[in-house]
Order: structure tokens, then sequence, then C-alpha cells
């Protein structure tokens, strides 16, 4: 079973069971240091992992990344509109200028 | 909290990273894992008789750069001891939140305290003593063909019942 916040990609690949946590990437099984979120997103873990009776299970467990919306983290995040669509093009450039570069020092990728 | 949206609220990775990554001039976008048939077994005993293990794509080497592409370093699948990982483990070159969150905390990717103290109250059998690695590549192939068979040959060495998978 898979635990994790990237839902759509689980669901799309198909799993067993999955536990869905609707968090920014990063803290799958809860936040740092809340040991208690931390026990009750395993637990459901487990609980799915006995009761669970066909593929492609989705449980969602009932926690939001910000208290009183869930939202803030998600508007910003890998954000493309007007306002950097230029610094993202520059920034696709120089990284395969970059790339170009190491290769033709052989430390590219293979 | 709005109680109606135009657009479903979770977020979809892969119409924002092909956005994203369109945006900076990448044509190809990534595809994606897509199964119809996905793989079930009913669970045939209780938990508290079940050896669970636990599989992660965070690495021990903190010599990778953390600028690298994801899948772009020669990683290989691993087996660990737990106790190893206690210090926490190495993620800087995955793709999260980076700007949101940090993995400062070992049991917030990979909840090995969490799972001891469920092993203590009998909540399950035990822990695997070892945990498991494996690399996020761009080959599905790999992935499916060698990672995968590797990590599930380790599994049944160690006499794991069920595997918890937490990618980051």
């Amino acid at each position: 079973m898979i635990a994790g916040s990237a839902r759509d990609i689980v669901e799309e690949s198909g799993v067993p069971r999955f536990v869905f946590t609707d968090f920014p990437l990063g803290n799958p099984t809860g936040k740092p240091y809340d040991v208690e979120m931390q026990q009750a997103i395993v637990s459901t873990c487990l609980e799915t992992l006995e009761r669970a009776w066909e593929p492609r299970t989705t449980i969602q467990t009932p926690f939001v990344w910000d208290d009183d919306s869930n939202d803030s983290w998600r508007a910003e995040f890998m954000l493309v509109d007007e306002s950097n669509r230029g610094a993202l093009a520059q920034a696709g450039d120089d990284r395969r200028n970059a790339q170009k570069a190491a290769k033709a020092k052989g430390k590219g990728r293979e | 909290m709005k109680d109606r949206r135009t657009h479903r609220s979770y977020v979809s990775y892969i119409d924002k990273s092909r956005e994203y990554y369109g945006a900076q001039g990448y044509p190809q976008a990534y595809q994606w894992s897509y199964n119809c048939d996905v793989p079930f077994t009913v669970a045939t005993k209780p938990m508290s008789e079940c050896r669970v293990g636990l599989v992660t794509t965070s690495f021990f080497d903190r010599s990778f750069d953390r600028h690298a592409v994801a899948g772009s370093t020669d990683k290989e699948p691993y087996a660990a001891q737990c106790d190893d990982a206690l210090g926490g483990l190495y993620n800087k070159d995955l793709f999260w939140a980076k700007d949101t969150t940090h993995t400062e905390d070992l049991d917030s990717y990979l909840p090995i305290n969490r799972l001891r103290e469920l092993e203590s109250k009998g909540v399950i059998g035990s822990l695997s003593n070892r945990f498991y690695g494996v690399p996020t590549d761009y080959s599905h192939r790999r992935t499916q063909k060698k990672d995968a068979p590797q990590i599930l040959k380790w599994m049944i060495e160690d006499e794991v019942d069920v595997a918890l998978l937490v990618p980051l």
C-alpha cells in the first residue's frame, strides 16, 4: 500500500491501497514533529491494509495543512502565469545551457 | 473555506508539471505510468501478526546534486537497517514542496518510530529490521523489471508480510 500526497499520479498509476493526505509534497505520513498526526496516518494505513476488499481503494485522511483553509500552499506551487512566463522560459534556457556545458566537460547525464 | 469550486481541490501534479516544464521550453511532456489492471491481495491475517516493511524514495548518500533532475543519477535500490536511518535520510534532490515544508523529521516521510510504537503496543507483529530504498527513475521498465523485483526479494528474505510504500 502507498501513503502519499500526489493523488493524481498514484491513482493514474493504479495501486491496491492508497492513503491520501492532502498536503504539499514532502510529508506523506504527517506534519514534521506532529506525533499524534503521524500515528493517526500510519494507523489508517494499517487499517486500510487489513480492511480493503478491492484494488484502487483510496482513503483520504482528515488533515489539512493550514488551519482555516487548505489552499494557500497550492497556489504558488509550480505556478505558471503571465507574471513569470518570461522568467520560466529564461530559466529553461539557462538550465539547458548549463547542461550543455557540463556535457562538454564530460559531467553530463549518461 | 469555500464550499463551491470550479476546479478540483487537490493538486494535479500531472497537469502542473506538464505546464511548468512546458513553460520552461521542454516540449516533450513526461509520460506518467497508467495501468488498467491493478494487482490486489486480500489480507489473510490480522496486522497484529504481520511484519511490516517500509519502502522509501530517500537515500543515504548526501553527495547527490540537489539541482539534479529527478532520475538522472545512477542510484540503485538498497536495503538498510532501520536503526541507521534514525538520523535522517537525504532527499533534497527529489521533487517536493521545498518552499513550504521540510524533511527534518524522519517520521514525516519514513515512520520508523511510529511503527515501532505500534509494534510495542501489539498493533503490528513487527517492523522489519531493514527498510528498502528505491530510486525514482525515468525508466518505467527499470522500475518494474529491475528495482521492484529486487525490493521484493529483500522483503521475502526478511519475511515481510505487508509493504508500506512512502514516496516523497
